[in-house]
């Protein structure tokens, strides 16, 4: 279960101070997962901010999730040197192992497939990254055993 | 302090870790220890290298040896033969893939020879989680100098070095300053522009790893100068090591009293906070962050006013790149009059790149602005790999644009990588993203690559970019399905410019600038697109796969992975292709033990 409820969240974080919507939406996600209807809510009556203008910021940037993810979230990168490097070949490899699509949760709600541009580890391309670890030079052969470290 | 006989570097920047640097570490830890070296041997985790193709990667110092592609298993051999045994691991160290000869030293090493060091001097030699390893190389020591001077000569230092802002745009550094200085409205804030969105770059992202105390000196500086008295450093949350050393640091830096009030008892007030952005590659877009910072959605805004005028809350700020903080200690250090003696008459210093894509050497490199873009590619880059030939060269990013070979060889042999000569080339540098292409790349499907990635990333705020950049992608869907015609290249072209002249913001811009430059270099590509042919067999659409009956072993290994029953045949005899049923997704040609497989063309 989660260690904070919203309102320990929400503590440490001044009272009707719009500016801190994004540092306050990355707290709560990086607890849950996810930003549910009721912590919106929460977070509105917290800061000040209108709900409606919350689900704005929430689906402009690509950080935040309105759906919970599954345990372990995979991205693969997309970015240009990946690209180059042939990174678009991998997402069906990863889909077939994953049997999902890119942008869901499996099944078993396990991983959650995102493709994301750059990693910021272009030498390396391409790049995966799984919660936080990084894996670069990645071929087809490697996907199944770096699959296989989590559970 | 303690010294040590031996140093041994290992980095542990997000490139190493992810080939497993961290385990390289801990090994090498575990070992010194195992053979009771450790009061001999200190062994000092670093920032990123730069030549980050080959770690995870260890050098030994006063010696300078590397090793370079390490497994664990190797640390102890290392650690037997070469500490103990007094004898180079030969075959651990790097060969070079042009020369095939085994350089033993670091600095031998083509890929550094030609660099200079300056911002990322730091990189790589020091703990960047330890300030007294950055005073121990110096650091704060530019902050007590320009302590001791008023704040307007510190602005005429940095306008004397002619410093530019790395950010991309290439504004004067000391100017803008001046801009800040002038204002009377209070409090004025600074930002660090560490968002660093451009696919295929991440020279921000390891300066921010590997020498984050730079940047917040390089920020109390410009805070002394500009009567800043707060400041934030943006960087996303998806670089998590780079925003967590900056956090350190930051926190490091105030216990020592170099943020906060009263600042080494000079009576400076300033300090720093650290804001995640959230991933939106606009955001990279000043007026778009100052909005990201402010909690609302990143979109931009028309300028005038300026940063300087209106920035934060209002309020006067003043916003540079990573690189452009982390020089402000050196230019100090080295002084402005020796800054403005590297480069060219137009552009003094360096310019810090990262080289990616199909190239022998990849990593991060700083070079003195004017070296030719040949140095970068073939001096330090080493060439493209497996023999194949040099196409292009991307620079810029998704606002940049391609350069062709004819531009290394005959007329652009000195196409010097600064502002202006990149400029009249048709690409800008940009932030620094190098992107090496070679013959296998599809340059209509690099511009189609780069029209989506900006098309998703319009903020929607202005029609132009926001219907334009659609309209492109969808012409160059077309294209790339073979659907394309001749009246569709100049209805591109058209497009390309009325975006540009058009938009609101930077991103809209300079979204264009891939479409321009690959027309203008490529344009048969485009056209054997529109007859079917994709030369460097990459659209989907105009390809199909096929087995040799020559080459192939009849083993079976295509059939496992097609994931659509493709391929059939019988073991030890040739297996075929049912072009109908295939999805070409490649993984048989990836998977052919003896590449049997081959692609097709416009039917040929
Ligand atoms: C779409 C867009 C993205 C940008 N992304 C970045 C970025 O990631 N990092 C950056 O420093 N500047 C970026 N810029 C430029 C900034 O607006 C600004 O010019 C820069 O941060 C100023 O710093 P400098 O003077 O030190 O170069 C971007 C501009 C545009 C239009
Ligand atoms: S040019 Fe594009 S990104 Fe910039 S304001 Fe207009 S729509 Fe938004
Ligand atoms: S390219 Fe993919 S779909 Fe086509 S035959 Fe090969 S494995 Fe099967
Ligand atoms: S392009 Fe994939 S890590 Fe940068
Ligand atoms: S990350 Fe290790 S050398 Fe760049």
């Amino acid at each position: 279960m989660h260690s904070k409820t919203i309102t320990e969240i929400l503590v440490p974080f001044p009272r009707d101070e719009p500016s801190a919507l994004i540092p306050v939406l990355q707290a709560v996600q990086s607890e849950y997962g996810y930003l549910s209807e009721n912590n919106i809510y929460a977070i509105s009556d917290h800061l000040n901010v209108p709900s409606s203008k919350i689900y704005g910021v929430t689906t402009f940037y690509a950080q935040f999730r309105l759906k919970p993810l599954g345990r372990h979230v995979i991205n693969l990168c997309q970015g240009t040197a990946c690209h180059v490097k042939g990174s678009e070949k991998l997402i069906p490899v990863f889909e077939q192992e994953l049997k999902c699509k890119a942008g869901e949760t499996t099944k078993d709600g396990k991983f959650t497939f995102n493709l994301v541009a750059c990693l910021g580890a272009c030498a390396l391309s391409p790049v995966v990254n799984i919660d936080s670890d990084f894996y670069g030079n990645i071929k087809i052969a490697d996907i199944k055993k770096i699959l296989r470290k989590y559970d | 302090m303690k010294k040590y006989e031996i140093e041994i570097i290992v980095c542990c920047s997000t490139g190493c870790i992810s080939l497993g640097g961290q385990e390289i570490y801990d090994e090498l830890v575990r070992c010194i220890k195992e053979y009771n070296l450790d009061t001999n041997v200190k062994v000092k985790p670093t920032g990123c290298h730069g030549f980050c193709q080959t770690g995870p990667r260890l050098l030994i110092n006063p010696e300078g040896v590397l090793y370079v592609y390490l497994k664990k298993s190797d640390v102890k051999t290392i650690v037997e033969q070469h500490l103990i045994g007094g004898k180079i691991v030969e075959k651990l160290t790097y060969k070079d893939p042009v020369t095939k000869k085994t350089v033993q030293k670091r600095d031998d090493i083509n890929f550094y020879k030609h660099q200079v060091s300056i911002t990322t001097n730091n990189c790589g030699k020091i703990n960047p989680e330890d300030i007294n390893d950055y005073l121990a190389v110096g650091g704060y020591e530019s902050l007590k100098k320009v302590l001791t001077m008023e704040p307007e000569q510190v602005i005429q230092e940095i306008k004397t070095s002619r410093l530019r802002g790395k950010g991309g745009a290439g504004f004067p550094t000391g100017l803008k300053w001046s801009f800040l200085a002038q204002e009377t409205s209070t409090p004025k804030y600074l930002i660090c522009n560490g968002d660093e969105g451009d696919p295929g770059a991440f020279m921000d992202r390891t300066i921010m790893e590997s020498d984050p105390q730079s940047i917040v000196e390089g920020m109390i500086i410009g805070a002394y100068a500009t009567g800043a008295t707060s400041g934030f450093v943006y960087v996303r949350a998806e670089k998590p090591l780079a925003a967590s050393r900056i956090a350190i640091a930051i926190e490091q830096a105030r216990k020592h009293g170099y943020l906060g009030s009263n600042i080494l008892n000079s009576g400076l007030n300033f300090d720093i906070q650290v804001r995640k952005g959230a991933g939106a590659f606009v955001c990279g877009e000043e007026t778009a962050l100052m909005s990201s910072i402010l909690g609302n959605r990143g979109s931009p805004r028309p300028r005038p006013p300026y940063p300087a005028k209106s920035g934060l809350w209002g309020k006067p700020t003043n916003i540079n790149n990573v690189k452009t903080w982390a020089t402000i200690p050196k230019i100090i250090d080295m002084s402005a009059e020796n800054y403005a003696k590297i480069g060219t008459a137009d552009s003094s210093g360096t310019a810090i790149l990262c080289l990616s894509g199909n190239i022998n050497n990849a990593g991060l490199i700083e070079i003195p602005m004017g070296t030719t873009i040949r140095t970068v590619v073939y001096d330090i880059g080493g060439g493209c790999p497996n023999g194949k030939k040099f196409k292009a060269i991307q620079i810029g990013g998704p606002s940049g644009g391609c350069i062709p070979e004819q531009y290394l060889d005959v007329k652009m042999i000195d196409t010097q990588i600064d502002f202006k000569s990149i400029t009249t080339l048709g690409a800008i540098m940009g932030s620094g993203g190098l992107i090496v292409l070679d013959e296998s790349t599809c340059l209509v499907d690099m511009a189609h690559y780069f029209i989506k990635f900006t098309q998703n990333e319009s903020c929607g705020k202005c029609v132009p970019c926001r219907i334009g950049t659609r309209k492109m992608l969808h012409i160059l869907d077309k294209i790339i399905m073979g659907q394309g015609s001749y009246e569709d290249l100049d209805e591109l072209e058209s497009l390309a410019y009325t975006i540009k002249n058009a938009s609101l913001c930077g991103l809209g811009q300079t979204a264009p600038n891939p479409i321009i430059s690959t027309l203008k270099y490529f344009r048969d590509e485009y056209e054997a697109h529109i007859k079917g042919i994709c030369p460097a067999l990459v659209c989907k659409n105009l390809i199909t796969y096929h087995i040799s009956a020559e080459m192939c072993v009849g083993c079976g290994i295509c059939a496992k992975n097609c994931s659509v029953n493709a391929i059939t045949g019988e073991l030890k005899k040739t297996f075929q292709i049912d072009t109908n049923l295939c999805i070409k997704c490649g993984l048989c040609f990836s998977a052919c033990p003896k590449n049997a497989i081959y692609k097709k063309t416009g039917g040929k």
